[in-house]
């Protein structure tokens, strides 16, 4: 099969590239990038030509954090719909965090999640596994093993390591595989009970307040720790200023340090709590304006390398409930790319630095070999019209959930095309 | 002037004209109490239902009473006993009550936003009796009546309410009301129970409850919610019993006509002392008295009101 995608603005940040380009594909690898009308084939049974006129051609969006539910809580999100909900979005690469049931702590669930996502996954699925047995904070998982497997980093999400003792063993046992951990940085003492950022929105709302400290605590003791034993670290979700802060001053000193961002914690602040929509309520929480503000700066300077949907699918049965009694969580893979692109509109970002942060950098830090047009490459492309008016329809989105604050958002930029290995993925799915 | 509200569910929402007209109400319902007979047909034929997934004494029987005083059916609906301990949805036991058609839903529950959340669910009128902590607008409104029973003018008054602010409801509906009628409010607690920025909705905060008592007219002092502290807020109940218990001795230096409220129920000797309980400054025993008459006229005025109201 042989694909010509033509006229549209190419950008793959990793070749320095931002043009406009015809970009072949051929048995499913990137064949050859032109000027625009060098190439030409005939349409046929086994070729096409796609017209990206006033589209971005990128890589494919990878997306290191997203929460697939499967095996376990078949009822929020499985591997197949996660994939169809992350095509919808622009992604041809994900990673699944382990909070499954079974949770992802031995090779026998590695190995199961993976060939779930060649047999039923349209997309690539990459698997993080446990840093801990059963998430308990306890003992180390098999890390050997599990990398074996296949896993490509570490991590407890949402259930952080709370034992200092144990972080620091996990940071040098870790070092021997050349793997990142992940935390979700959060002290749990200083949040038990809350449900949203502390400050005057939780007070007048009444509702208990998870301080940004929680955070900030566990993610100096995490750079501490990390400067100890060398390994590396990998900030979940970064959501509070002085948080950012910490790790631009780590990464200054020479630390094998980076961290991602999730769209909601750029676009929302926790004054979108009042009125109780459980939609709002994620963790880290929703903060304040200096947070968003401190957020941006970290994206543009660097501090922040990567954006990261956290993809929380949650049943209305976990989410039409009293504020406090909610689940923690938002689906974000079908609004990140919009959402995102408001940094371009806001000009914190240029279109390939935005990018950038949404493809080539996360495979880099995970290793993964995609994320770049280079040629000979698997074909993972997503086109898509950033200009594109439209508003956000949850009842619309492929996942199995549909909680997310965004319904009805007017926003601009819609994928119009995600191609797997030279396939169409979304809106259509060739065999 | 028509009162156009249809759920009370807070004080935060309502504008000064709102809280003068439900005032202004009270005062002639209050007489009903002191009939013989002591009831008037104006919601004959209405149905009010008192769902309480919370214990209550004191709000439930005084919403029993107002809404049986006014001659509506009145059905009590309490936690332990309703299908919320079968796991039902709360909104599930909402839309099913209402299925029945209740003229109003009286909401009492133990979580922040439940009553606003059952709000946009059903379309029955829902006055909210206590959420969490967040509001409890029945409670200040018979406050502010009971203060206006005394000292005419709210308006420049200097109120001082003394106690667990974190954890109070009770505190968040009286600082909107007390701020829209333009009082003064200064709260007085130990920092550990005094949440964060709430100097950004217009009040004062101070530690030591002797500097505020000189400049007070109104005190009121909160119920330290034992079942509710975690056990890092206090060191002990003795030492926040010495520090906050208002007694006689914190009196002397008050204003002669200074008020003392409390919102029940009482700690005896933790944040009251007996004495200053029943002394003739403590107006304790009016709050509950009139907290009858203001939740009939609330009931009237959300039922769209009507000429007639008192016969």
């Amino acid at each position: 099969m042989t694909v010509l995608i033509k006229n549209g603005r190419v950008i793959d940040p990793t070749n320095d590239l931002d043009e406009p380009k015809d970009l072949l594909i051929d048995k499913g690898k990137i064949k050859a990038l032109e000027s625009p009308g060098k190439i030409n084939i005939d349409t046929g049974e086994k070729q096409s030509i796609i017209d990206a006129k006033d589209c971005v051609v990128c890589p494919g969006l990878i997306d290191m954090h997203v929460h697939f539910r499967e095996p376990g809580f078949e009822y929020k999100e499985t591997i197949e719909s996660g994939c169809r909900s992350a095509a919808a979005g622009g992604f041809t690469s994900v990673a699944v965090m382990p909070n499954t049931n079974p949770v992802n702590d031995t090779r026998s669930v590695t190995e199961h999640l993976l060939s779930l996502a060649k047999t039923k996954g349209i997309i690539n699925v990459y698997a993080i596994a446990a840093i801990t047995r059963n998430l308990a904070g306890e003992r180390l998982s098999e890390m050997a093993d599990l990398k074996d497997a296949g896993a490509i980093a570490f991590s407890d999400d949402g259930r952080p390591v709370m034992n200092n003792e144990l972080m620091r063993r996990a940071f040098e046992y870790s070092k021997m595989f050349k793997l990142p951990l992940i935390q979700h940085s959060e002290m749990l003492d200083l949040t038990e009970g809350g449900c949203m950022n502390e400050g005057i929105v939780s007070t007048e709302l009444g509702l208990k307040g998870m301080p940004a400290e929680a955070e900030d605590i566990m993610v100096y003791r995490d750079i501490a720790l990390l400067e100890k034993t060398g390994g590396r670290l990998h900030v979940a979700h970064i959501s509070s200023k002085n948080s950012v802060d910490l790790v631009r001053q780590a990464k200054s000193r020479g630390l094998s340090v980076t961290c991602e961002v999730a769209p909601h914690h750029f676009t929302l602040t926790d004054e979108a709590v009042r009125g109780y929509d459980t939609n709002t309520k994620m963790s880290p929480p929703l903060r304040t304006i200096s947070d968003v503000d401190a957020i941006k700066k970290g994206l543009k300077d660097g501090t922040i390398d990567i954006i990261a949907t956290d993809h929380a699918p949650h049943d209305i049965v976990d989410k039409q409930v009293e504020y406090q009694n909610a689940c923690f969580g938002i689906v974000g893979l079908e609004t990140a790319l919009p959402l995102s692109l408001k940094l371009v509109d806001e000009k914190i970002l240029s279109m390939s630095e935005l990018i950038k942060k949404l493809t080539s950098t996360p495979a880099g830090i995970f290793n993964l070999s995609s994320g770049n047009l280079s040629l000979g490459n698997d074909a993972d492309i997503l086109i898509f019209n950033p200009n594109f008016e439209y508003s956000i329809d949850i009842s619309k989105f492929h996942s199995k959930s549909k909680n997310s604050p965004f319904d009805g958002w007017k926003v601009k930029g819609k994928v119009i095309r995600t191609l797997v290995r030279g396939k169409t993925v979304y809106p259509t799915i060739e065999n | 002037m028509m009162f156009k509200l249809k759920n009370i569910l807070g004080t935060q929402c309502l504008t000064e004209d709102d809280i003068t007209t439900i005032l202004d109400t009270v005062d002639s319902f209050k007489e009903i109490s002191t009939r013989p007979i002591k009831k008037v047909p104006t919601l004959r034929g209405k149905t009010v239902i008192n769902l309480f997934f919370e214990p209550s004494t004191r709000t439930r029987t005084s919403f029993e009473i107002a809404g049986k005083r006014l001659s509506a059916d009145v059905i009590n609906i309490v936690g332990s006993s309703s299908s919320a301990v079968k796991g039902e949805n709360f909104i599930d036991t909402a839309l099913n009550l209402e299925a029945m058609h209740p003229d109003i839903m009286i909401v009492r529950h133990a979580l922040s936003g439940a009553a606003e959340m059952i709000s946009q669910f059903i379309e029955c009128p829902i006055i909210n009796a206590g959420d969490g902590y967040h509001e409890h607008p029945t409670q200040a409104l018979l406050d502010l009546y009971t203060i206006r029973e005394s000292k005419r003018n709210l308006e420049g008054l200097n109120v001082v309410i003394v106690g667990d602010i974190a954890h109070s409801r009770v505190v968040r509906s009286n600082i909107y009301a007390m701020k829209t009628m333009g009082m003064n409010v200064k709260l007085i607690g130990p920092p550990t129970m005094i949440p964060l920025e709430i100097e950004k909705m217009g009040v004062s905060v101070g530690y030591y409850l002797e500097d505020a008592i000189p400049n007070a007219d109104v005190i009121m002092m909160l119920r330290l919610q034992k079942e509710r502290q975690s056990k890092y807020l206090l060191s002990s109940i003795r030492e926040y019993s010495n520090l906050y218990c208002l007694t006689s001795k914190f009196l002397e230096k008050a204003k002669d006509d200074v008020l003392i409220f409390h919102p029940g129920p009482v700690n005896r000797g933790i944040e009251i002392s007996l004495d200053v309980m029943e002394s003739d400054r403590s107006l304790i025993l009016n709050q509950v008295t009139n907290g009858v008459a203001l939740r009939m006229a609330l009931m009237y005025l959300v039922l769209g009101g009507n000429n007639d109201r008192t016969n």
